[in-house]
């Protein structure tokens, strides 16, 4: 068990900026009053950034990827969460094996 | 009663969190194996987890992790991938007027992607109170924390993650998520326009910013078809 202090400090340096980012939002909202048009840009927000997130494995990393992410959404309308993930993880895993690029 | 409703929307949150769990348990694992083999010690590994509690940057973290650790580059290349939280925070904190304004910045050290996610969630269909919230992110946390020290000690006897598919959970939860939020033809154009952004930028900039410029040309797309529609009518 050690604890190097390069170390901690690059723990403290990433735990300061993780902590501003996820306060400042609320600070922000604070002096912005919310109109028609900030309201239209929040409720965008979540399903943007999940997007932003997904959108690299789910496009071009590779054929297998692309049908587990299909799949997913696929079994997203009828499967709840975890079935719909496991169809996903299934069906990208079978593509990786089957499928040589 | 007030104390009997509020565990009752505690086990709620855990409800609706323990899938994730699942899915982390894994992730975590691998992160602390990873972490154990870059030189990082089971008490920084856990340490990491527990004060930063962010797994899209640790991992990142890691990928440029140098010995002695370079705390200014690791603390930038943190606050670069987090930037997303704020625009979570921003959106997240308009839906919170069950939580006094001690509770709301309580809330935010632990607004992780997925407790962000499933908070948004619950938020548009129930009011989201701070005991619902707490059973979303405690066990969650706990949770992380205890898999990446599991995974710095069990270290090199993890076999690869990608060969049985485990590192697309993540994604896939992602997906499902993205599916409950859809609302429509607007949904399509803000979907249409991050993904094309951030594939995009992906390929153009080393680095996460294709998760900023996803994220703006999602609103930057709603903006804009709001205003025709305003032109129109």
């Amino acid at each position: 068990m050690t604890l190097d202090p390069n170390t901690l400090l690059a723990i403290l340096a990433m735990a300061a900026a993780t902590v501003l980012t996820r306060v400042s939002g609320l600070v922000l909202i604070h002096f912005v009053t919310i109109g028609a048009n900030q309201k239209r840009a929040l409720e965008a927000i979540p399903p943007a950034v999940l997007m932003a997130v997904i959108a690299p494995t789910a496009l071009v990393t590779g054929p297998a990827e692309t049908l587990a992410a299909l799949a997913t959404a696929l079994a997203a309308m009828r499967l709840p969460l975890l079935a719909a993930v496991a169809t996903g993880v299934l069906v990208v895993a079978v593509g990786r094996a089957v499928i040589r690029v | 009663m007030k104390s009997a409703r509020a565990f009752e929307d505690f086990l709620g949150g855990v409800r609706a969190i323990a899938p994730l769990i699942v899915a982390v348990v894994p992730i975590g694992l691998v992160f602390g194996a990873v972490a154990a083999t870059k030189g990082l010690s089971s008490l920084e590994v856990g340490l990491m987890s527990a004060l930063v509690f962010a797994g899209g940057s640790q991992f990142v973290a890691l990928d440029i992790w140098t010995n002695p650790a370079a705390w200014a580059a690791l603390g930038f290349s943190a606050l670069l991938v987090n930037i997303r939280h704020l625009l979570m925070s921003a959106s997240i904190g308009t839906k919170m007027p069950a939580f006094s304004a001690p509770a709301k910045y309580a809330a935010m050290l632990l607004l992780a992607d997925e407790i962000w996610a499933m908070a948004e969630v619950r938020a548009s269909d129930a009011r989201l109170t701070p005991a619902w919230y707490a059973g979303l992110a405690v066990p969650f946390y706990l949770v992380w924390v205890l898999a990446s020290l599991a995974g710095s000690i069990a270290g090199a006897f993890l076999g690869d993650p990608k060969a049985i598919g485990l590192d697309f959970a993540f994604p896939a939860v992602f997906i499902v998520l993205v599916m409950g939020f859809w609302k429509g033809r607007e949904t399509g154009t803000v979907l249409a326009a991050s993904a094309a952004a951030a594939v995009l930028t992906q390929q153009l900039l080393p680095g996460v910013w294709y998760i900023a410029a996803g994220a703006a040309a999602g609103v930057a797309a709603t903006l804009l078809t709001g205003q025709r529609r305003e032109a129109c009518a």
